[in-house]
């Protein structure tokens, strides 16, 4: 909708600039995964022609807003593609918006890195040539979650869940990999986005028997949970998805989230990384320019889009505009980035696996990495 | 149809048939593909509103139903799209019949809240019954339908599609309200105790044509699935019925055409503010997506402010003064009054 | 832990009338409105919106006293009621009632688009009224803000009361109600009174939206969610009485949880609504309206 020129400050012109679309939920019910996605690509962008461009060539961002609708999101991918002439596309933001706009992207043959995270996205592989995926499989971080509990010997959970695509992907998650890892889901409980009190699912739940609770969603009604767990005096252990990893949620549940425990990437903790661990620049520099660019704190989302700019530039500057090289380099590229460390190849467009996730708790208000 | 509807479609078709030309880009065509659904769902709505005087804030849910009828059918079941677009529209009429004989007792703001709540009960059952519909996951892989044998692969092949239906469906509508239960219909918006009074069966209409309405929603529904080739419970949500409604009254309830103007707005209204945004930003405003909603507010505002019957009549009473205007003018007395 | 039936259904009785009270709440204002005017305000929702989002400005930006920052959000939200009526229905000559929703259709656009801006997309939490621990009644237990929450909404209703039966404003209020003609005809100001009634819906949807803030969070695009339910309790209530609404809120949420605790949390709205859609099929002007007068009004 509006385009982020800095012809200005880059005196190239002499070569044609690149192109890149981007689709986010700039506005609309999922705003605060488009909002930090929006400014990281606008950041980056900034910083890539400051630093004279991509071998000379300036990057141009043409950035559309889906407000989180699929019909929107397939007219702003075309728009991108038909219009705008773009060689890669960075989104859309949720996972209803990529897989409606797959179609589009698959008979356009143009690469797009959606920036969700449901494992339907790059499956199955022969259908989903042209599609990427930037944000962690919902299958790793239900995994992390097990083995912790296996660790510590928990057989039976009660999980509950928001009735989102998001908190019905974890669902889903946990019920395929019970099995594996000998969990019984003795009680399967969810609620709404706009709910205000969970009492009577966590009744049921705690009538159930189970060990531990798993609260799954990316709302902010799941802060209840754990307050409401606190009320019902009900002291098992809290585990919470990857969706919790907002500060503002831990903050708004208070004393009560203390102790949770969730697998998150790491960029929700950057600090408390080792200094060793392969990601930690990338995550300190990505938090520093990010939180004194923007009056906000960094999220997971906007990792997403800073990895696939990243992985965009990379492949821009060794092969140039053409969409079809651009999809091969990626499948062939290997990238250190916010959410992990990518092995793109043919067969796995997402890259990441389970170590994309770290363990994590909330410790005096804040998100510190687990201790193992 | 008076005379002046067959110019309406004269210009109707002939706008449908120049507008991929003059657009020039596959994009653009596929906004103009979605417009269509809209002013098919919104035809049929107008049949009930306008028509009958019954409002219904549940028609998000009749489409959801051809669309998921549509989707599902055709990837679990392996139906041809053209019965599974039939069986669709088939089981939104039964269930119209069903949820209609209660609720359209129901008058005023109970039927709109009746038919709201109908509405929710649907898209939660889409969101919830995972095994049955997939849930917020969706049914993906849905085919693209057919014609003679033809995929209909290209924006433009579904271009032409999509509006001939429109057209069919909107050619039927003027010959429904013409017949025997058009004027049946007509007597119960005007009053439903005088009609009834003079033998008019007011509820076996008022069902029967909730279920047509209901009809059009759901082939609506199913057109969307088979170009989106994806759905999820998002795009039925309880604000699209809102939408549907909002654009029937902006285009003016008392005339179909009204029903095609109001979708045809509310749908591009949204790529004319993105059009809008690169000339504000030549002369240096900068227009961030984040307004639209607040100028999308002001339009709607303003045109329930200062065109209460809608755009179809503000419109039309337009045209005909310029005519008027037009016709001093070739008698060389502009400013006289007649 | 094992807890008995009691100390269950005690606890989703009061899980029930949180929620409830809520929906009364949005409700009392659905009615406010509709007795003056005959429509249904779809901007009610963002009233409890604004309310909510000043009052987390107010005391968590600029640490304001919880007392002085809640009569500011009322305040504030007041006047944007008043601003509302004043510049978009008092204007309308010849309204329809269609109109007129759409009217407020767009207004509740133009507001969420508004606190967008200004507010930002991203939710906002603010701390409980009291930081105490939760209260035990019979092994059940319940949160103090849940307890502000029904108090608050008794007080309401209190003050509503005595303000329709005691007052001279009041009761010319109502007069508009009962037959507008009649009222000016009898020398009330009926333009007025329509819109001292946004202003007081307005208020009442910003004091839920101070209360709820803490528990829910809030964010611009929550309305229409709030608005919903609430035109729900105002429904089966019987639109324009307002003792209805508070009954049907307080139904509505103790049959959500109750559906929730006993039968299936996947569904529970699904069922409250089937329970909302039979009273009306067997009493189509809702539990405590009469049919007869549904038949006569216009729309």
């Amino acid at each position: 909708m509006f385009i982020v020129s800095f012809a200005s400050i880059l005196h190239a012109g002499e070569k044609e600039p690149y192109h890149i679309g981007c689709a986010f939920a700039i506005t609309g019910k999922a705003a605060w995964l488009g909002e930090p996605e929006r400014n990281t690509a606008v950041m980056i962008a900034e910083q890539i022609n400051k630093a004279g461009g991509i071998n000379g060539h300036e990057l141009v961002l043409h950035i559309e807003d889906t407000q989180g609708s699929n019909t929107r999101a397939v007219n702003a991918i075309k728009k991108l593609i038909k219009k705008d002439n773009v060689c890669a596309v960075i989104g859309p933001s949720r996972s209803g918006t990529t897989l409606a706009s797959i179609p589009v992207v698959q008979q356009a043959k143009v690469p797009m890195l959606s920036c969700a995270a449901a494992a339907s996205i790059t499956n199955p592989p022969e259908k989903r040539e042209w599609v990427f995926k930037m944000g962690q499989n919902d299958s790793d971080a239900a995994r992390r979650i097990y083995e912790h509990m296996q660790e510590n010997g928990i057989e039976k959970v009660g999980v509950i869940t928001g009735t989102t695509g998001f908190g019905d992907a974890g669902r889903t998650q946990l019920k395929n990999l019970k099995d594996e890892y000998g969990i019984e889901i003795v009680a399967d409980e969810t609620y709404a986005p706009g709910d205000t009190d969970m009492t009577a699912q966590l009744i049921s739940i705690r009538k159930s028997g189970a060990q531990a609770v798993i609260n799954w969603s990316i709302v902010p009604a799941q802060s209840i949970v754990p307050q409401n767990m606190d009320q019902l005096k009900m002291d098992i252990p809290l585990y919470q998805s990857h969706g919790f990893a907002n500060i503002k949620y831990a903050e708004s549940a208070g004393e009560s989230a203390e102790g949770s425990i969730f697998p998150a990437g790491r960029i929700m903790a950057a600090k408390t990384v080792p200094a060793d661990h392969p990601q930690k620049e990338v995550l300190i520099s990505y938090k520093n320019a990010y939180e004194s660019s923007y009056d906000d704190q960094v999220t997971t989302f906007g990792g997403h889009a800073y990895d696939a700019m990243h992985i965009i530039a990379k492949a821009l500057e060794k092969v140039g505009d053409n969409p079809a090289k651009i999809k091969e380099t990626i499948e062939n590229m290997e990238f250190v980035g916010i959410s992990g460390v990518f092995e793109f190849s043919e067969n796995d467009h997402c890259g990441l696996d389970k170590t994309a996730f770290e363990m994590m708790t909330v410790k005096d208000g804040r998100f510190v990495v687990l201790d193992r | 149809m008076h005379a002046k509807d067959y110019i309406g479609f004269s210009i109707l078709i002939g706008m449908v048939l120049v507008m991929p030309h003059l657009v020039g880009n596959d994009y653009y065509v596929g906004v103009l593909v979605f417009a269509a659904f809209n002013c098919l769902a919104c035809i049929g709505l107008c049949l009930l509103m306008g028509y009958a005087g019954q409002i219904s804030l549940g028609h998000g849910a009749f489409i959801a139903i051809g669309a998921y009828a549509s989707g599902l059918l055709t990837t679990k079941m392996g139906w041809s799209p053209w019965t599974a677009m039939a069986a669709g529209a088939f089981l939104a009429m039964a269930i119209a019949f069903i949820v209609g004989i209660p609720t359209l007792r129901l008058k005023g703001h109970y039927l709109a809240m009746a038919t709201l709540g109908f509405a929710s009960i649907v898209h939660i059952v889409a969101v919830a019954a995972v095994d049955l519909t997939g849930g917020p996951a969706g049914v993906l892989g849905i085919p693209r339908i057919g014609l003679f044998g033809f995929s209909l692969d290209s924006d433009i092949q579904y271009y032409y599609f999509a509006w001939t239906a429109v057209v069919i469906g909107l050619y039927l509508a003027f010959n429904i309200i013409d017949s025997r239960i058009g004027r049946g219909l007509r007597a119960i918006h005007g009053s439903e105790d005088a009609a009834s009074a003079a033998g008019v069966n007011t509820s076996v209409y008022k069902i029967q044509v909730f279920a047509l309405s209901a009809v059009y929603a759901s082939v609506s529904g199913s057109l969307y699935a088979y170009y989106v080739n994806y759905i999820d419970p998002g795009p039925f949500d309880v604000m699209h019925s809102i939408l549907l409604v909002t654009m029937v009254a902006v285009g003016g309830l008392r005339h179909l055409w009204g029903a095609v103007i109001g979708a045809l707005l509310l749908s591009l209204l949204p790529e004319m503010l993105s059009f809008a945004a690169a000339p504000l930003q030549a002369i240096g405003i900068e227009y961030k997506p984040d307004y639209d909603i607040i100028v999308y507010g002001t339009i709607l505002l303003l045109i329930m402010l200062f065109l209460p019957e809608g755009l179809f009549a503000g419109l039309a009473a337009g045209c005909k003064s310029a005519w008027n205007l037009f016709k001093k003018i070739l008698k060389g007395r502009p400013f006289v009054r007649e | 832990m094992e807890t008995g039936l009691i100390t269950d259904l005690l606890q989703f009785l009061f899980m029930g009338i949180q929620r409830g009270a809520i929906y009364a709440m949005v409700a009392i204002g659905f009615n406010m409105i509709y007795n003056s005017t005959g429509i249904i305000n779809f901007a009610q929702g963002e009233f409890v919106v604004l309310g909510g989002l000043m009052m987390v400005s107010l005391t968590m930006s600029l640490k304001l006293s919880l007392v002085f920052a809640f009569l500011m959000s009322v305040a504030f939200v007041t006047v944007v009621g008043i601003l509302m009526e004043r510049l978009t229905i008092n204007p309308v000559r010849r309204p329809t009632v269609l109109r007129l929703i759409i009217i407020t259709i767009a207004v509740s656009m133009l507001f969420k688009g508004s606190a967008m801006c200004f507010w930002g997309k991203g939710s906002h939490y603010m701390h409980h009224f009291t930081d105490a621990p939760p209260l035990e009644v019979m092994g059940a237990t319940i949160l103090p803000q849940s307890l502000w929450v029904i108090g608050i909404l008794a007080l309401v209703v209190i003050g509503y009361v005595m303000f329709f039966n005691w007052t001279m404003t009041g009761k010319c209020m109502r007069a508009c109600a009962i037959n507008r003609d009649a009222a000016r005809l009898a020398g009330i100001n009926d333009r007025r009174m329509v819109m001292l009634s946004f202003a007081l819906s307005a208020a009442i949807g910003a004091v839920a939206g101070i209360i709820i803030t803490p528990i829910i969070q809030m964010d611009y695009a929550r309305g229409a969610l709030l608005g919903l339910k609430g035109f729900g309790a105002a429904v089966i209530g019987g639109l324009g009485n307002s003792m209805g609404a508070v009954a049907a809120g307080l139904l509505l949420g103790i049959i959500e949880a109750l559906s929730g605790g006993f039968i299936s949390s996947h569904y529970m709205d699904a069922i409250a609504l089937l329970v909302m859609l039979g009273v009306l099929f067997v009493r189509p002007g809702g539990l405590f309206g009469s049919s007869e007068e549904v038949r006569l009004k216009e729309f």
